[in-house]
């Protein structure tokens, strides 16, 4: 686990530029615990994101862990180590 | 016309042995061609392990020339070819050039060449303005994979109907459904038709890395691909082509050519849901798997054996599982299914028709083959998947079905050619 | 017999026009889409020429998470389809989704797509491909994103045969129809203009190297030199007569009335091309005789060679100035798979509005006996138009339609 800690507004970030936004969603703070279907983002789209934090952090996900977080809190708390 | 359709020639390039039937020697022995990738150093990927075949086209009889042009998908192509054309006793002179035609099914065309020669003209990956002086001539033919299709016909003098036929992996059934169409309707008397790919490179490696589609397990790799059983995590990636001489059954009959089996009825459908995900509820193959058996006029119960799909991920096996349910009710409890890719990798595009050989050989035969590696059976897929062992059995009507990428959902049945009276 | 095939409606991304409206318009005006590349610097190149569709900007058009993993033909192709379904007054959700099939053709993916991944591949390393490229690259993409989009799950698939496949694909649209299905999303729409497929492309050794727009691509012209490559094309909604009226939709623009494909000898062979089998192969299918054939959209491949062989073919079957020939790709250039399925459009619409639309930029070098359509649309009552269509590697393929009853 390297230092540093990826926030909501990375993930947001990484999520706009793997999978694009669904429109009339924003992701922030406020969507930490709505889940990734109702975001807009399936298992594939969660791939592509887990691949960019590895490369972005260093953070490798385990196979399971990329697509079974269901929610941004959960996907954060898997990458920084929680 | 209501023509029907046969297979008369075959020919088979498949990892663990070159032509038919060294294919079927594998295939009814159980074992398996799976192996650390020898074609580039896999060191830094997930997935580590392929099935690939030791093919050297100028072993085969490929000129210079030829291996210089043609990608190895399209080597694998012509080879096939000629041992079908061997094979089906179809003379130069004895069949009319205009009224054969060929079909070519294909997911990933030249992806080996294109990719080799990527990395020359981009000076490996310096510059996004690649450059032209460093392209060979037949660059476009890798750019365009109907290439292939033409370098099948002209290797056998055909001049009708020509294509590739891609729709990711049921390609390789695709590919015989739509050549069977053209004789049926009356546009050709004769197709070469089959299919081929050669996807082992980088790029397709990395690809299914990013969607964790092929299995990591590297450290034993003769075991890697297990359908159906409850440790399998991912396919094996392959390469093959198989390749037909088709043909209506009088003119094959009329010629006293020896027939493997009929096409009795084809079809496919898409699911509309995701370009790599399944349902799990199978509802789009299963309805494939109806209207292939409405046309050849079967019942779920005249099935003797079904060729499964069986890529060895963790969502196709249940799909395809829950979908024979769904098509074939009861049946599906009793018939044996089984997945050759256990053996042979999955070879994309190409395995469709792989596994249409297999079929026919099963039918020839009388002997289903096994799926190898499956010891502790995933308690979701609950049916006879003819575990490691090869069996002898009447096999009259084989149902073989292809799942892919883009949604697509394919289903076979082949028959004994006497199945059916005329 | 089965009820006639019909093309109920049509969807254009041309680099003439964005929209059949606009495409149209450009296409009787004689406005041409050749211009030097702007996706990408083509300085170093020997051809600087393309046909990019203009005015294009896919978040207008389409969901914003379709992008990252969409190559842009695919996203061309979409919009493409949306526009025909559209046009045909076609709503998925109140049709049986097993009842719609996607057939479309494609020659070499979504290569720009691949080409980034490539680079990734090469310059980064083999963790840097996206997850995307398992499918955005290859050739059955467009018609798997179309069915998603529009919840079509009946018999679909993917012809590829170079530039024939526009209408090797609409042919396989009414084969399936045929088999008993009521609708198929059919056409091609295709590019590959990005740096590597270009090099791919001059590599076939077709492409104009004059690179003023004006000169590059001249069909049947005693200075033809290749063609402009281009991107775009068209989607058709194909579609069984009977099935359209039962939906209310009794305005159709033609029937898919006759259709035939060949392949060329090896060359050397001393045999005879197979574009003219290809042509008595489509008249013979829809019943006509070469007689009633109002106009020929032609290949117009722009080789001398190539040129010579359509021209005999069109001259020895329909006689010396015996029909109306044109190639309104001059003003797209040849968009691959698009092209046809474009060509298609064309023909169509001619029919529907009564005019051959013009071949620009070129007068038709004496020798081939043409009666080419040239510098301005020609009013005349078309009942029956001939698409040609001819692949790279010896694919030939003819296709007739005619006025509807």
């Amino acid at each position: 686990m390297s230092g540093q800690e990826i926030t909501i507004d990375d993930l947001k970030r990484v999520l706009t530029e793997a999978a694009g936004v669904e429109d009339g969603v924003e992701i922030g703070s406020d969507s930490l615990d709505t889940e990734f279907e109702e975001l807009g983002y399936d298992s594939l789209a969660l791939l592509e994101v887990a691949g960019r934090i590895q490369r972005e952090y260093g953070v490798e996900l385990d196979d399971d862990t990329a697509t079974s977080a269901r929610t941004p809190r959960l996907l954060l708390s898997a990458v920084n180590g929680g | 016309m209501n023509r029907r359709v046969v297979i008369t020639g075959m020919g088979v390039l498949a990892p663990g042995g070159t032509g038919t039937k060294a294919f079927w020697k594998l295939l009814t022995e159980g074992r398996t061609a799976t192996r650390r990738i020898s074609l580039f150093d896999p060191s830094p990927f997930r997935s580590q392990v392929a099935a690939e075949i030791d093919f050297d086209g100028a072993e085969h009889g490929l000129k210079p020339q030829e291996t210089r042009r043609m990608d190895r998908a399209t080597q694998l192509a012509v080879v096939a070819t000629r041992e079908a054309m061997t094979d089906s006793g179809l003379e130069d002179r004895e069949f009319d050039p205009h009224r054969t035609g060929v079909t070519v099914g294909s997911a990933v065309g030249a992806t080996m060449g294109l990719e080799q020669e990527y990395r020359v003209v981009s000076n490996d990956g310096d510059s996004w303005l690649v450059d032209h002086e460093y392209a060979v001539p037949h660059l476009y033919n890798h750019l365009v994979p109907s290439s292939i299709a033409t370098e099948v016909a002209w290797s056998v003098g055909a001049e009708g109907a020509a294509a590739v036929v891609s729709a990711g992996c049921t390609s390789g059934l695709d590919s015989v459904g739509y050549a069977c169409d053209l004789i049926r309707e009356g546009t050709t008397d004769v197709m070469i038709a089959g299919a081929t790919d050669a996807p082992i490179s980088p790029i397709t490696s990395a690809c299914f890395d990013a969607i964790k589609a092929t299995t990591p397990r590297n450290d034993d790799p003769e075991h890697a691909s297990r359908p159906f059983d409850g440790t399998r995590s991912g396919f094996v990636l392959g390469e093959g082509a198989a390749m037909f001489v088709l043909e209506d059954l009088e003119s094959a009959r009329r010629r006293g050519a020896t027939v493997y089996a009929e096409i009795a009825g084809y079809a496919s459908r898409c699911n509309a849901f995701h370009m790599t995900g399944l349902r799990a509820d199978g509802r789009e193959m299963a309805e494939a798997v109806r209207i292939a058996l409405n046309e050849g006029g079967l019942d779920p119960t005249d099935i003797d054996y079904v060729n499964a799909h069986g890529s060895g991920t963790k969502q196709n096996d249940r799909h395809e599982t829950a979908a024979f349910k769904r098509s074939l009710g009861e049946h599906a409890y009793r018939v044996p299914v089984s997945s050759i890719k256990s053996m042979v990798g999955h070879s994309l595009g190409a395995i469709g028709s792989v596994e249409i050989a297999a079929s026919a050989l099963a039918i020839d035969n009388d002997v289903v083959p096994p799926t190898a590696n499956l010891h502790e059976p995933d308690p979701e897929c609950d049916l006879d998947y003819v575990p490691l062992t090869a069996r002898e059995q009447r096999t009259r009507a084989v149902l073989t079905v292809g799942s892919g990428f883009g949604g697509f959902q394919s289903a076979m049945v082949l028959t004994g050619a006497d199945r059916r009276s005329s | 017999m089965s009820a006639p095939v019909v093309i109920t409606g049509v969807g254009v991304t041309a680099p003439n026009g964005l929209g059949t409206r606009d495409y149209w318009s450009a296409t009787l005006e004689g406005r041409s889409g050749i211009d030097v590349v702007s996706r990408f610097d083509p300085e170093q190149y020997p051809s600087r020429l393309a046909g990019e569709v203009p005015g294009f900007e896919p978040t207008e058009h389409l969901p914003r998470k379709l992008i990252p993993q969409t190559d842009h033909m695919t996203r061309l192709a979409l919009v493409a389809a949306d526009w025909a379904i559209a046009d045909a007054g076609v709503v998925p959700e109140e049709l049986s989704e097993f009842d719609m099939g996607v057939v479309t053709a494609s020659s070499s993916g979504g290569f720009e797509f691949g080409h980034r991944e490539l680079q990734n591949l090469c310059a980064k390393g083999n963790e840097y491909v996206s997850a995307y490229q398992s499918f955005a690259w290859f050739y059955a993409v467009n018609t798997g994103q179309i069915s998603i989009r529009n919840g079509m799950r009946g018999p679909s698939g993917v012809v590829v045969s170079d530039q024939a496949g526009g209408l090797d694909a609409v042919a396989q649209a009414r084969r399936q129809i045929r088999k008993g299905v009521e609708l198929v999303v059919s056409g091609g729409v295709d590019g590959s203009i990005c740096p590597w497929g270009w090099v791919a492309q001059m590599a076939g050794g077709r492409l104009s190297p004059v690179n003023d727009a004006e000169r590059a691509y001249l069909p049947f012209d005693s200075e033809a030199a290749g063609h402009v490559p281009g991107e775009g094309g068209a989607i058709l909604l194909v579609e069984d007569r009977e099935a359209a009226r039962r939906r209310g939709a009794d305005d159709v623009y033609a029937e898919v009335a006759g259709y035939g494909a060949t392949l060329d000898p090896p060359p050397g062979s001393g045999r005879e091309p197979g574009l003219r089998r290809a042509v008595e192969l489509a008249l013979r299918d829809a019943s006509v005789g070469p007689d009633e054939v109002d106009a020929v959209f032609a290949d117009a491949a722009a080789v001398p060679e190539l040129d010579r062989v359509e021209a005999e073919v069109i001259t020895e079957l329909f006689g010396e100035y015996g029909v109306p020939v044109t190639a309104p790709k001059t003003m797209t250039g040849r968009l691959y798979s698009g092209a046809a399925a474009l060509d298609l459009v064309a023909a169509v619409l001619a029919i529907r509005d009564g005019v051959v639309p013009p071949t620009v930029n070129v007068s038709g070098a004496p020798e081939y006996a043409l009666d080419l359509v040239v510098g301005s649309p020609r009013a005349a009552d078309l009942g029956t138009a001939m698409v040609l269509a001819r692949g790279q590697g010896g694919f030939n393929s003819a296709m007739i339609v005619r006025r509807p009853d």
